[in-house]
């Protein structure tokens, strides 16, 4: 299996803070892969880095068959090669009805001008995904009006009417009630079974139920990686990180 | 989800009828001899003020860019047509003077002494470069859409690239309208400096026709171009465009994540919106009869913003009530319709007051009724949605306040 995406030897710093520290990281598609670490580990500044949001200092970030570099391609390109991004506090267009916030997400041509002389709608497949994640009964509703966890939904619906082959999800079950969380986790390893999808969690309770490969970040660097029995029981990470908690 | 067909969505078929009702009104009133002149001119005018503000409302109320220089490039549609009406009138009567003499004037005679005639003003007998194509209509025509839409294409190309949002950008737009003007009011300018053009109102080959009909010609040819760009930005925000352009008002990040390139986007809406500045303009100041650099100062775009503040963001309608509202009153405060009121030691004259009574009424509307007139309206129809903040994290977003009772589709 070759690597869908290698990040090899980047580094970033702020202000001579160094959040990102020659790390390296791999993953190949389809597969699950969970990222844990304390506060300021660099887990989000490492999603930042891989969407484009910002540049590394140094190091390559390759991706897909033809090993393009990701770090020269702007946010919206970076996303149109099939990367998808939720971000922690749920971010969907609150203005806008849950119908429209998945058409805007759907996989298709994104240029302005064919925007808005385009305009077929793809019912079906909206109502296949407001399905997918639960949502049927609210497609007309503001997604204001949405509560914390059908937001959450919400954006995973988006992120996959995408059809993106590596998403990028950071802390998805933040706030979540457990039933809530038990759905998220479902929709999750449902997802990786046909794509790449990277979960950056604080929370170890939800990282067991994903039961997959977890990588440790700390203080921007890869501290450990291996199956969940594996890392906590690696005395770095117990030390760092687990003996903390 | 069905979607109401365009032509049947009540705020579409409302703004149709409006202007059909009032043209027709008019029409009656003028013909029967109960409207003046002046008063058909000031309706035109003010169609014209709906038109900018509509734009105003695509680029501001749908795309979160505060623009500082849309009246800009409705003084640039007005230059450009009016370089034409001035010079081909000019031309027709120094022919006719010169018709006298016992041998015929030559092109080039006719054409020195019209150009002696329009810059003997500011100390020249020469077209500038940028009249070379001035007789001709249709090069003008073209420019009155051309120039604004180039203009807007290259500021927006440099400002949008550079990812300059929110306060900065409006700087930068009021920066460069105040350039502008200030270029204008240099008499080397080439248009006729603090000047501007005038006679506008006299349009060449068309002599013969009294003012009193010109006028409801101009009318209708602005009802007509407000209805259709009515309809032109009711479609464009409709569907997945309006969704994004909603979308970067509220939170552009976002945007750019689900793979648009937002640049794009605000480059389209920035030129098109300054394009039908443009047309707006080039109706405008035939019926105002001049154009000066005073018109494209500051402070016309700033009243542009307030209208459309004062209607309500976000609905391409409030920025037409906002916009015909303000521009009717102040010039019934400002013509002396308003009665003024003796206090006893003090008069107050609406002249003078006037101003001071807007500023009062803006920041009322902000304070009381964020969504503005649109907004009241729709309070008066509709729910209220339960909204606990913002739509969005960008300064340009949609404010909890403004938000409205219904999706837009």
């Amino acid at each position: 299996m070759s690597a869908l995406l290698e990040v090899s030897g980047v580094s970033k710093s702020f202000d001579g803070f160094k959040a990102i520290d020659n790390l390296s990281f791999a993953i190949g598609e389809p597969e699950l892969r969970a990222v844990i670490g304390p506060n300021g580990a660099g887990k989000t500044t490492f999603m930042d880095l891989v969407t484009g949001k910002t540049r590394p200092d140094s190091g390559t970030i390759r991706w897909g068959e033809l090993s393009r570099d990701l770090t020269r391609l702007s946010e919206s390109r970076i996303a149109r090669e099939g990367i998808g991004r939720k971000f922690q506090k749920p971010t969907v267009f609150e203005d806008q009805t849950v119908w429209e916030n998945l058409r805007l997400a759907l996989k298709g041509t994104r240029g302005p001008l064919t925007v808005l002389t385009y305009r077929r709608d793809r019912a079906e497949r909206i109502a296949a995904l407001a399905e997918e994640v639960g949502l049927s009964d609210h497609l007309a509703r503001r997604a204001g009006e949405l509560s914390h966890g059908q937001k959450q939904w919400l954006e995973i619906g988006m992120l996959l009417a995408a059809e993106p082959r590596l998403l990028l999800v950071d802390e998805p079950a933040a706030g979540m009630t457990s039933a809530e969380r038990e759905r998220t986790t479902a929709m999750l390893v449902e997802a990786a079974k046909t794509r790449a999808v990277v979960v950056v969690e604080h929370d170890m309770e939800f990282v067991a139920r994903l039961n997959c490969r977890v990588t440790v970040l700390h203080e921007g660097r890869v501290l450990a990686e291996g199956s969940l029995a594996h890392v906590t029981a690696d005395a770095q990470v117990i030390d760092v990180y687990l003996g903390r908690g | 989800m069905t979607r109401i067909p365009l032509i049947r969505r009540p705020d579409v078929l409302a703004v149709l009828v409006g202007l059909t009702v009032l043209t027709l009104l008019a029409t009656i009133g003028a013909e029967m001899g109960l409207v003046s002149t002046s008063f058909v001119k000031t309706l035109g005018k003010t169609l014209c003020l709906c038109l900018v503000a509509v734009a105003m409302d695509l680029v501001w109320g749908y795309c979160g860019i505060l623009s500082l220089g849309h009246m800009a490039f409705f003084g640039i549609g007005g230059y450009a047509i009016g370089m034409w009406l001035m010079r081909a009138r000019t031309e027709d009567i120094v022919a006719a003077q010169l018709a006298n003499r016992p041998l015929p004037p030559t092109p080039e005679e006719i054409d020195q002494a019209a150009a002696t005639q329009i810059f003997g003003v500011v100390g020249s007998d020469q077209f500038p470069w940028m009249w070379v194509l001035s007789d001709v209509l249709a090069v003008q025509l073209i420019a009155v859409v051309l120039v604004p839409g180039l203009l807007a294409l290259i500021f927006g190309w440099l400002a949008f690239r550079s990812r300059v949002t929110g306060v900065y950008l409006s700087i930068l737009t009021q920066a460069g309208t105040l350039a502008l003007s200030l270029w204008l009011f240099q008499n080397d300018s080439g248009l006729r400096g603090n000047n501007g053009l005038s006679g506008l109102q006299n349009i060449p080959g068309l002599t013969h026709v009294p003012q009193s009909t010109l006028s409801l010609w101009f009318l209708w040819a602005s009802a007509i171009a407000l209805a259709a760009t009515y309809i032109l930005a009711a479609w464009t925000v409709s569907g997945r465009f309006g969704s994004v352009v909603r979308g970067i008002r509220d939170d552009e990040a976002r945007v750019r994540f689900l793979g648009y390139d937002v640049e794009g986007y605000k480059l389209v809406v920035f030129t098109g919106t300054a394009m039908i500045a443009g047309v707006a303009g080039a109706l405008y100041y035939p019926q105002a009869g001049i154009v000066n650099p005073a018109e494209i100062a500051p402070i016309a775009s700033i009243y542009l913003a307030v209208w459309v503040a004062i209607g309500g963001r976000g609905h391409l309608w409030g920025a037409i009530l906002g916009a015909a509202a303000v521009s009717l009153l102040s010039s019934w405060f400002t013509g002396g319709g308003a009665p003024d009121i003796d206090l006893g030691i003090y008069v107050v004259r609406w002249t003078d007051w006037w101003l001071v009574l807007l500023g009062f009424g803006f920041v009322a509307v902000t304070l009381l009724a964020p969504e503005g007139l649109a907004g009241l309206i729709l309070r008066l129809t509709r729910r209220r949605p339960d909204r606990i903040g913002d739509m969005g994290p960008d300064k340009g977003a949609l404010r909890r306040e403004e938000a409205s009772a219904e999706p837009a589709e």
